[in-house]
């Protein structure tokens, strides 16, 4: 859909503020750039609608160079929406949104039609909010207008420069939804400018990563905060994130792997003294392979002791369980409906590898917090 | 010579010279409008230029400041040598110490239009006329005003002095009185230019904010 081949921007100056940008931007795609102020990301982003001109290489949109089509033309196919928001003062939220699809020549009953649809999608009443003026509408209410504005003729693309930076953080959620809703709904191509790594990685299908005009990475969140390939990046993105993220974390950081457990052919007697060694109230039942086989408790144990002669008897299937390449978030939500407090992990083949309990997880966060607070880093 | 009430005084005149009086006041509105008239069409041109043409802002306000900076009745006399005298030069005069305003608050209100309304519009696809008539000039319009009353009022004033270099008016009347030393003359002359000053300026207030864009009131 967008393509840069190897492009830079010069200034008067001399200055550059980007150094040969080359990377692809699929159609339907959500790409999030983002760098630190002065890392020419606002630059990138004015360069596909010619806002600012490119001194060398070449960008395409839909295969054909921006350089060589009229601007008008091409700026009125590419919705265009920005962090100040820019409606136009004397002109009622209706002939704001209807400025495009009017420049573009549509006739007065389909440019009724599409305005009203449009208030109805970003969630204003055009009963109520059709006639009015910019002023009279809140800063996030103006920014729907400004949303349903980009998208009014219907652009396949649409540019985004920190459209939700100015607004309070409760409305800057509602909206990021709301667009994402609409991204996905509409299949539109959205080219995001921001400085803010978690609306990154809330949005962005992909995350392109911009320091001093250059390209440092460019992938998925995932792989990004698990796999930054330059210090700059890792520095950025802040390693600390990934516990504002559990589920890019995986479990294996959190389990403990030196589970109690028993086989199950062994006496009632003997469960009792292991657990009062190990210092806890269930034992993980372990064939001698280690496969998981189930799990007993003191409390069954001290209630039947006299009745039995193996635990195995006595023992309760293991559930929930979790495999090996579960995620951190996986764990926090079986661990709150787990019979023991614990949740088992195991391998492919059934065996048990370690456990996550209520305390492990703790403990872990908590470690963090306390590296993170002692400034050794994490 | 004559000790009789000043009241009785304008009261006699104006029996004597009412036709004059009629006649003078037409030739003062004249002057005023036609110089004004080119005033706003020179000065407003001007003033986007200069707001679009960055290196022009020096040259042409300078010149507009320092013709303000002349005293209107030695521009007056500037003219003679070139147009003679009589009502064109006049009017040339009273254009020239009309543009400043005029081009001051053009450019003054074109510059106040926030950047970001423009940047958007241009990202959307506007073309740079478009942007200068549909948003920039609307939203300037009340500036624009406000240059043009204070033209329009500095105008009328100046526009007695026109009767030196023999334009008529008003002024011939002030001039008339004070050479006679007889002050109901210049009351004559002076009372219906303060009030065409007034109705000027209280016509242009009121244009001007019928024109100024709803959107920009609340």
């Amino acid at each position: 859909m967008v393509e840069f081949d190897n492009v830079s921007k010069v200034h008067k100056n001399g200055f550059q503020s980007v150094r040969s940008l080359s990377f692809r931007v699929h159609r339907g795609e959500f790409l999030v750039v983002i760098g630190p102020s002065g890392c020419g990301k606002t630059t990138t982003l004015k360069m596909v609608n010619r806002l600012i001109p490119h001194t060398s290489g070449t960008i395409t949109v839909d295969g054909r160079d921006i350089a060589r089509q009229n601007v008008v033309e091409l700026r009125r196919n590419i919705g265009y929406v920005i962090q100040q928001i820019g409606l136009i003062p004397h002109y009622t939220i209706e002939e704001n949104i209807a400025l495009v699809p009017g420049l573009k020549g549509w006739d007065r009953r389909k440019i009724r039609k599409r305005v009203e649809e449009l208030l109805h999608l970003v969630g204003l009443d055009p009963a109520v909010f059709a006639r009015r003026y910019p002023k009279e509408l809140s800063g996030g209410q103006q920014q729907r207008v400004g949303v349903a504005r980009a998208m009014a003729a219907d652009p396949a693309l649409i540019l985004m420069d920190e459209p939700f930076g100015a607004l309070d953080p409760i409305t800057r959620d509602q909206l990021q939804d709301e667009f994402l809703r609409l991204q996905k709904e509409f299949r539109k191509t959205v080219i995001f400018v921001t400085h803010d790594m978690d609306e990154a990685i809330r949005l962005g299908d992909r995350i392109a990563v911009l320091k001093d005009g250059e390209l440092l990475q460019l992938d998925t969140p995932e792989q990004l905060l698990t796999n930054p390939v330059h210090g700059f990046v890792e520095q950025f993105i802040g390693k600390n994130r990934i516990f504002q993220n559990p589920e890019l974390l995986p479990v294996t950081e959190v389990m403990r792997t030196d589970p109690a457990t028993i086989d199950p052919l062994r006496s009632p007697e003997r469960a009792i003294t292991h657990m009062r060694q190990r210092r806890t109230d269930t034992l993980l039942c372990v064939d001698g392979q280690g496969r998981l086989l189930g799990i007993v408790s003191a409390y069954d144990l001290q209630g039947d002791a006299a009745r039995i002669a193996s635990v195995g008897e006595i023992m309760q299937p293991a559930e929930p369980v979790l495999p090996l390449d579960a995620t951190a978030r996986d764990a926090l939500v079986k661990i709150a409906e787990a019979r023991f407090g614990l949740v088992p992990i195991v391998d492919e083949h059934g065996k048990l590898s370690g456990i996550v309990t209520k305390g492990s997880l703790l403990s872990f966060l908590a470690g963090r917090w306390k590296d993170e607070k002692a400034g050794v880093g994490s | 010579m004559n000790r009789r009430p000043l009241w009785e005084q304008i009261v006699q005149q104006l029996e004597m010279r009412h036709e004059e009086l009629g006649l003078a006041v037409l030739q003062h509105i004249k002057l005023v409008a036609v110089s004004m008239g080119i005033a706003i069409a020179i000065g407003v041109a001007l003033g986007i230029a200069v707001s679009r043409i960055k290196a022009l802002e020096g040259p042409v306000i300078g010149t507009a400041s320092t013709l303000q900076t002349i005293p209107s009745l030695a521009l007056l006399g500037f003219m003679i040598p070139f147009f003679g005298i009589g009502e064109l030069p006049s009017i040339i005069a009273l254009f020239l110490y009309s543009l400043l305003p005029i081009i001051r608050n053009t450019h003054a209100g074109i510059a106040q239009v926030d950047k970001s309304v423009i940047e958007a519009a241009s990202g959307m696809g506007m073309t740079d006329a478009q942007i200068l008539f549909r948003i920039q000039l609307p939203l300037a319009f009340s500036v624009i005003m406000a240059g043009i009353r204070t033209s329009a009022v500095i105008n009328v004033g100046t526009a007695t002095l026109a009767a030196f270099i023999g334009a008529g008016g008003l002024g011939d009347f002030i001039f008339l009185g004070i050479s006679r030393s007889m002050d109901a003359l210049v009351l004559i002359g002076a009372v219906p230019a303060a009030l065409l000053a007034l109705l000027l300026d209280f016509v242009l207030g009121r244009l001007g904010r019928a024109v100024t864009p709803k959107g920009l009131k609340i």
